[in-house]
């Protein structure tokens, strides 16, 4: 314990190092390379911690409020999100160090190399502030590190200040960020009433009454929700995600919407006791919402970065799925198939974060290389950088859970907890389930549509700017980048067994259950959890049938297609002109048009327009797209407007005369007395 | 003997709270005036008897301060002031007088309400002078508030003081540098408030404090 905690002390000292020594140029290699060999270290531990079997690590730190000290604590689950956290860190900080260079050669030099504010120092704080909500075990101690967090993002958000949408994001997100926070606050209050003590030991052992309970799920949904991204709170997400670094985007939206789905987890399943069948059932429900809505929206998008923002909604939606499942199930004394959900949903958390940063990386690699995050602009990168496309072409088919990625098994596993549905004995539940798998498997399908989209556009085709067309594959430290994440990718999805043993201690920890309970044999190459249904999925027959299967078809069509005739028409619309930007291409918008016209034209009132000019006139047609946010409509709007009404009537209060300020005073004076006088009864 | 004490102080100090009703209505500068040199007065016998009957001699330093600065410097200076600048026939629009006294009433019931619960393992003469001196802090707050003339908002806030030394002439232990502080700091913003009321005649033509507030840029 003490080993992490000296950890993080030595990433606050890489920020003030890199603070100091912002203008020299072996800065971001200190910084870096100081962050990446932390973060290592700290996953390291993490790692055999948990194959020790998670024993509790606990440390005392004589800081904080007086008589409230920092309570640290460091369980199997903290250890999961460790590892978590802090691969997402490693591959973050190999990419962000080829990325940082990249963007100083581009920027000409030293004089605008700082252009982009000062990412360098804040890096290692966001790390360290991420590690130290997973190891705070009491209240104080984790809302600061929460905190902490949230404002070292929102600093490194701030980063690209100059950009023309930052501003309003970042405004959004520290909004948001300080709503979910009071929630928190609040939740944690709650908890501690009863006692009086913060600690997370004592509150464990004072179970709250069923009212109070209920009221932290509902606060703890809010607070942690909100920072996750469940819709409709997922506004702030799309915004700023983007905005940041591309490798700070990565470890935004692929590893802090995991340190959410950490507080979930610690408050719903260790500090709230026994749980009841309702809480799974309204997190289910909202991840399901969160699920379909999150790829619906990912796939009107134009913006690379924005939609894979939204695609981090989606996931999140799986993973509170799974949660809600687990809860369910939890309560119905079901624990083995409870940590089966749990299982899924730790696996999913591990392979979002891996894919999301990889994705993200990628579209930073677009970004160096291209200078555009616009889809419409991309095109025929395959061609280009090859080695980025084929990783990120890993990305794309893991996120769109096709086997035998990783995606596939955390899908496979979350799938089968939902067949396990018919043993609970609560009807609406049983069709909530049936309703909620349906949604998933709906949100599944598009999110392989939606990357299909992303995909296809940005890579392959032709160039549709002359940016594109000529750019350059990015440096050595970006692509390795990439390939660490990718390589787990198919790691994970091939031999996801000895992952899941790994996280059972956690497992154990909050259902006191594992997955593989019951079952006599269980090699290591081989995933067969103990359901009602009895499905077993194998990664390395998987491997092997696609690669065989692959390799007939390329056979086939190289002996069948390559020798024959080839027809070619004559004239193609312009599409063979010499225009570089062959803007008679399929667009982004117009490969997701089928799916904005199914789901679009009701949910989000999306309408094309389209301008056609009179004939004879000479001016090109016009396709415009427009589409509202309900999320917007129905919950920020409203807010901001009550908020403004309410800032309105306080502003009032400010040009009163002095005798009626005296006046209130007066009257709260005895309004305050007439408190004290009714309570001292 | 401590039978008396106990009598005189409590009526002592329930004058001061009289004195405080009467301020609230007297509509003239003049009176308004009187009627605060009698508060001052009974406090200085308040504060005497106490020293008397507890035989505590600081105390009576605290009387002589009283006297002199509230009995006899501040009344005598305002009535200058008053003179000099010719508002000595005003009279001034206060809320009526039935209304102000429910208001009084129910704020010296709130007082009693609440100090007596609160200081329950005191003695009786303690929790009654608390129960008394914080009814006088409200009510020249309630003065100050209700007043739109300010010279007697000056007396308002000169009357909340009052209240104070009642209230640390009654707890026995008040040290005297505090009193004695107390009353300095009195003096001093009863100069700064002399001067005040000087230059806003000056500059305003007028010591009503609504047709002072239509100067303020911002108001609308």
């Amino acid at each position: 314990m003490g080993l992490v905690v000296s950890a993080i002390a030595f990433l606050f000292a890489v920020a003030v190092a890199g603070a100091a020594a912002r203008r020299l140029p072996q800065a971001s290699t200190v910084v870096y390379g100081g962050t990446a060999a932390t973060c290592a270290l700290i996953a390291l531990w993490a790692a055999l911690r948990l194959a020790e079997g998670g024993p509790d690590a606990t440390l005392v730190l004589p800081v904080g409020l007086p008589w409230v000290q920092a309570h640290l604590r460091a369980d199997a689950l903290s250890a999961v999100f460790l590892i978590v956290v802090n691969l997402g860190g490693i591959t973050a900080s190999l990419f962000g160090w080829g990325y940082e260079r990249a963007h100083h050669e581009s920027h000409g030099g030293d004089q605008d190399g700082h252009k982009e504010g000062p990412v360098l120092p804040l890096y290692p704080l966001f790390l360290a502030g991420m590690n130290m909500v997973l190891i705070a075990a009491d209240a104080f101690t984790f809302l600061l590190s929460w905190e902490f967090m949230s404002l070292a993002s929102w600093l490194l958000v701030l980063s690209t200040h100059r950009e023309p949408d930052t501003p309003k994001a970042a405004r959004l997100y520290l909004l948001m960020a300080s709503f979910g926070t009071a929630c928190l606050l609040l939740a944690f209050g709650v908890l501690a009433t009863a006692h009086g003590d913060y600690s997370f030991a004592a509150i464990r052992a004072h179970a709250p009454d069923a009212g109070a309970a209920a009221l932290v799920v509902v606060l703890i949904l809010l607070g942690a929700g909100s920072k996750a991204g469940l819709v409709p709170l997922h506004v702030w997400l799309p915004l700023a995600h983007p905005a940041a670094p591309s490798h700070v985007s990565a470890l935004m939206s692929g590893v802090m919407t995991k340190v959410a789905v950490y507080a979930m987890i610690r408050v719903l399943f260790d500090l709230l006791g026994e749980p009841e069948w309702w809480w799974g059932g309204v997190t289910m429900g909202f991840g399901a919402l969160t699920a379909v809505m999150g790829v619906l929206y990912a796939l009107m998008q134009d913006d690379v970065k924005r939609l894979l923002a939204y695609s981090t909604v989606e996931n999140i939606g799986a993973i509170a799925i799974a949660l809600g499942l687990a809860l369910v199930f939890k309560a119905a004394h079901t624990p083995v198939i409870a940590a089966l959900a749990l299982a899924a949903a730790l696996l999913h958390v591990v392979n979002h974060s891996l894919f999301k940063s990889l994705l993200f990386f990628a579209a930073g690699a677009m970004l160096t290389a291209t200078g555009s995050r616009d889809l419409n602009r991309l095109g025929g990168l395959i061609h280009r950088m090859p080695t980025t496309a084929v990783l990120a072409l890993i990305g794309a088919a893991a996120i769109s859970a096709l086997p035998p990625l990783n995606g596939f098994v955390g899908e496979w596993l979350l799938f089968q907890a939902i067949l396990n549905a018919p043993a609970l004995s609560e009807w609406s539940l049983k069709i909530e389930i049936a309703v909620v798998g349906a949604a998933l498997a709906l949100a599944t399908a598009l999110a392989g549509a939606c990357f299909v989209r992303l995909y296809g556009i940005a890579f392959l085709g032709r160039p549709r700017s002359r940016a594109a067309g000529e750019a350059v594959e990015v440096g050595r430290a970006m692509r390795l980048g990439m390939a660490v994440p990718a390589v787990l990718c198919v790691v994970l999805g091939v031999l996801p067994t000895p992952l899941i043993r790994l996280f059972e201690p956690a497992l154990r920890l909050l259902v006191e259950a594992g997955p593989f309970d019951g079952r006599s044999y269980q090699p290591w190459f081989w995933l067969a959890p103990t359901s009602a249904i009895g499905n077993s999925y194998n990664g390395l027959i998987m491997l092997v049938v696609i690669a065989l299967l692959s390799v007939v078809l390329v056979l086939g069509i190289h002996r069948k297609a390559s020798d024959r005739v080839r027809w070619s028409i004559p004239w193609g619309c312009g599409f063979d002109g010499p225009d570089p930007a062959a803007v008679t291409q399929y667009t982004a918008s117009s490969f997701g048009q089928p799916i904005r016209r199914a789901f679009g034209s009701t949910v989000f009132r999306a309408r094309d327009h389209v301008d056609m000019p009179a004939p004879g006139d000479t001016r090109p047609a016009r396709l415009s797209v427009t589409w509202t946010d309900p999320a917007w409509v129905v919950v920020v709007e409203p807010l901001a407007r009550a908020v403004g009404w309410l800032a309105e009537k306080a502003n009032r209060l400010q040009f009163l005369t002095i005798r009626r300020y005296l006046t209130l005073m007066f009257l709260a004076l005895v309004v305050l007395l007439v408190m004290v006088a009714v309570t001292q009864r | 003997m401590s039978d008396l004490g106990y009598d005189a102080a409590h009526m002592l100090g329930a004058v001061v709270l009289l004195m405080s009703f009467a301020l609230l209505y007297q509509r003239r500068l003049f009176s308004l005036l009187n009627v605060f040199t009698m508060q001052a007065l009974a406090l200085t016998a308040t504060a005497a008897w106490q020293a008397y009957s507890h035989g505590e001699p600081h105390l009576y330093i605290t009387a002589l301060l009283t006297l002199v600065l509230k009995a006899i410097l501040i009344p005598v200076a305002l009535h200058r002031i008053v003179v000099k600048m010719k508002i000595h026939r005003t009279i001034e629009p206060a809320l009526g007088i039935g209304l102000t006294m429910v208001a009084g009433v129910s704020l010296v019931t709130l007082s009693i309400l609440l100090v007596l619960p609160v200081t329950a393992d005191a003695t009786a003469l303690t929790r009654e002078n608390l129960a008394l001196s914080l009814s006088v802090v409200l009510l020249g707050l309630l003065m100050m508030i209700s007043r739109r003339n300010a010279v007697s908002q000056v007396v308002g806030f000169m009357s909340i003081e009052n209240g104070l030394i009642l209230a640390a002439v009654g707890a026995a232990g008040m040290p005297l540098v505090v009193e004695m502080s107390v009353a300095f700091s009195v003096m001093v913003a009863f100069i700064i408030f002399g001067i005040f009321l000087f230059h806003i005649r000056e500059r305003f033509d007028t010591l009503d404090m609504q047709k002072i507030e239509s100067f303020r840029g911002e108001s609308d």
